[in-house]
């Protein structure tokens, strides 16, 4: 039982190394990104209809099922988009051999590497990014892995 | 500085269970049945920045402790910050305005604080106007929250307009907060007169420091009452730790060492009328020093 | 040339917008430039109470928007400075008594013989500080270094962008040794968040709580701190490179060199 107790002293501890300060700092930046996502709509409306727009490049999606939704974690933001896709277009665009892996589709030990047909795509806010959404779009990072 | 420094007499304690008995809520230490409608209190002050968010805060984490059910309403839409001052703005999915409008069910628009299972809030909407409520839905949903909470303290925006009026219009009761300085105190009396006639509200002073008031550098609580004469429910002190539990999100009604925490929690004690919780003093602090220093000039 | 039109805004209520006012127009008046105080909170007046005139007041600025009055009529002149002049809000009528552009019309009419005229706005973001801003050039975003507080500046800073209106900071009841011990945002981390320049830092000081009961703004007591800060202030303002004092946290930045040029630009 102390051995509990003495972790959880560790952990509060450890924890609460933190001044409020910077803890303020931090919340402050959550909830002005949080506000201003909140306050361009318009903005929003324009970063969905051109992410939609992308992925249909390379796969048929259904526009009308799609959702975009921002979820406000513990430490970021996320952008979260759920798109229904229905097939991969014959057309889509070839990439240069330049952008493939640079294990060439195979894992160290030579057997190819599974690509996963993404249906989220997850975009971590990036830090100091408070002021994008006044007027322009910030980039979404962390796109479908190879 | 000694949280029991901060109890009323017992003739003001007195007037303020007599307050509460008018506005419903039975005096003999039971806390209400669950069939009755909760009570609707409005925390409203005409003056900005006086601790209105931070008292609706505070007294609905005191009262949760204590075992009400309570749910927390921020009627300052456009400059929501009850949410920030809980800790919980990481929380809120759907606000006010959504569930109104029917774009989000109450039960989806409630985020309970997991620290103080019995706390629920109830968010306002950050991009819209107060003209956007609609006054006699708002009453409504003041209506149905009081059919599931015993306590439903609503957190009124500074100023007398639209807003305030909102924050009104669905409580049956009244919490004044008031700081020790005149303009906060012209700013509440101009409140109390735009209150239902026949509400009896309460008042809570707020950042009380009582050195200035010993070197005559500030109001005293009577000052404050010679003007307003309303029914004393607490007097808060100021202390810098009020900083750092806003800065954390962490109400200092959960803090065992905070002397503000302590004049929180026996506001709840009082406001709810139980008497298990710590007695007023039987002499008060302020009859003290009012005898101390003779009517000051 | 027509005068400076600042209105003194927040966001939140209680951070100082008033008492900035009243004392930043006190140490322009000491400087003898021709000020105007103009209080437009409507219905929860507290400027004249601030400044000590509420007894003097005869006539509101309601009543001169509506035309019982002259404008002259309404001013109050105080006694303490040759070249301050003070409008008072209504008390018994609602912000909704004036127009946008009733309140551009009236702060024009001011301009006309003043070198500031200064608009002490009220809380929120509704018409109230719709009318305030509508008659103003430049603004003055006061906030304290606490999380509600600078949610509601960063608010307010939208607004005032959205209308292209240029604006300072004025950073209130900050606390230095909160600051050095971590407890308290610094004034770097308030500047960086709202993406402004900061004119003035004022730490917290019960002497305000006083001069607000007394009606006397701490500005004309030289033996006051507070009064040098408000100074400083008024010489920022007039276009002065005045360094921001050590009290804020070290990590002094950078800004203050764009204050100079901003103060210039401005005037």
């Amino acid at each position: 039982m102390f051995d509990f107790l003495k972790k959880n002293e560790f952990f509060r501890a450890f924890f609460q190394r933190e001044r409020s300060g910077a803890t303020a700092r931090e919340r402050l930046r959550l909830v002005l990104l949080s506000d201003h996502l909140a306050l361009a709509p318009d903005v929003v409306e324009a970063l969905k209809a051109e992410l939609l727009e992308v992925i249909a490049r390379y796969v048929d999606i259904d526009p009308n099922q799609a959702d975009v939704t921002f979820e406000q974690r513990e430490r970021e933001i996320a952008m979260l988009a759920s798109v229904p896709i229905v097939g991969v277009r014959k057309d889509r665009p070839s990439l240069p051999a330049r952008s493939r892996s640079a294990t060439n589709g195979r894992s160290p030990n030579g057997a190819p590497t599974r690509r996963r047909r993404r249906k989220r795509v997850v975009a971590a806010a990036p830090e100091g990014s408070l002021s994008t959404l006044n007027g322009s779009v910030p980039s979404a990072e962390g796109a479908s892995e190879a | 500085m000694s949280p029991s420094e901060f109890e009323p007499t017992e003739a003001e304690v007195s007037i303020g269970a007599q307050a509460s008995s008018a506005a419903g809520e039975p005096s003999n230490g039971q806390p209400a049945a669950p069939a009755k409608l909760g009570r609707a209190i409005v925390i409203t002050s005409g003056k900005g920045g006086v601790g209105k968010t931070t008292t609706t805060a505070n007294l609905g984490s005191a009262l949760a402790a204590m075992g009400k059910s309570v749910v927390l309403v921020d009627a300052d839409v456009g400059l929501r910050n009850l949410d920030i001052v809980l800790g919980l703005e990481n929380r809120v999915r759907f606000h006010l305005l959504d569930v109104i409008e029917g774009k989000a069910d109450l039960d989806d628009a409630l985020v309970r604080d997991k620290r103080n299972e019995r706390l629920h809030l109830l968010a306002a909407a950050q991009a819209r106007e107060k003209e956007d409520v609609d006054g006699a839905e708002m009453k409504r949903l003041i209506g149905r929250l009081r059919e599931r909470f015993e306590y439903v303290l609503i957190d009124s925006p500074a100023g007398i307009e639209t807003g305030f009026r909102n924050a009104v219009i669905g409580a049956q009761h009244a919490i004044i907060v008031c700081t020790p300085e005149v303009s906060a105190v012209r700013d509440a009396d101009r409140v109390v007169g735009l209150l239902p006639g026949d509400w009896s509200p309460e008042l809570i002073v707020n950042r009380l420091r009582p050195a200035l008031v010993r070197r005559g550098k500030m109001l005293s609580v009577e000052d404050v009452n010679a003007i307003l004469r309303l029914p004393l429910l607490g007097v808060i002190p100021d202390e810098p730790g009020v900083i750092v539990a806003s800065n954390k999100g962490e109400p200092l009604a959960l803090d065992a060492s905070s002397a503000i925490g302590a004049a929180y929690r026996s506001i709840a004690a009082r406001l709810s009328g139980d008497a298990t919780t710590e007695p007023a003093r039987a002499v008060g602090f302020f009859s003290k020093i009012g005898a101390l220093f003779g009517g000051r000039g | 040339m027509s005068a400076r039109r600042i209105v003194i805004t927040s966001g939140k209520g209680g951070v100082g917008k008033t008492t900035t006012t009243a004392n930043l127009g006190a140490a322009l008046a000491l400087r003898g430039l021709r000020v105007v105080m103009v209080d437009t909170d409507i219905g929860l007046r507290n400027l004249d109470l601030v400044m000590g005139v509420e007894k003097r007041i005869v006539f509101d600025l309601v009543e001169v928007v509506e035309g019982r009055c002259q404008l002259r009529q309404a001013l109050i002149r105080d006694k303490r400075f040759e070249s301050l002049r003070i409008l008072a809000a209504a008390q018994t009528r609602e912000k909704t008594a004036v127009s946008e552009e009733q309140m551009d019309k009236l702060i024009g009419d001011l301009a006309n013989t003043a070198d500031y005229v200064l608009i002490d706005c009220p809380a929120g973001i509704e018409h109230g500080f719709r009318n305030a801003v509508a008659g103003a050039r430049e603004a003055i975003v006061v906030t304290t270094p606490e999380v509600s507080a600078i949610r509601d500046a960063d608010r307010v800073v939208a607004k005032l962008r959205e209308r292209d209106l240029p604006l300072q900071l004025i950073l209130n009841r900050i606390r230095p040794e909160m600051i050095r011990s971590g407890e308290m945002m610094s004034v770097d981390d308030v500047a960086e968040i709202l993406s402004a320049d900061v004119v003035g830092v004022i730490p917290d000081d019960e002497s305000v709580i006083d001069s607000t009961n007394r009606g006397e703004p701490l500005a004309l007591d030289e033996t006051q701190r507070l009064a040098s800060i408000y100074a400083k202030i008024a010489r920022r303002l007039e276009g002065e490179p005045v360094p921001l004092t050590d009290l804020e946290a070290p990590g002094f930045f950078s800004r203050v060199f764009s204050m100079w040029k901003q103060g210039a630009a401005l005037s």
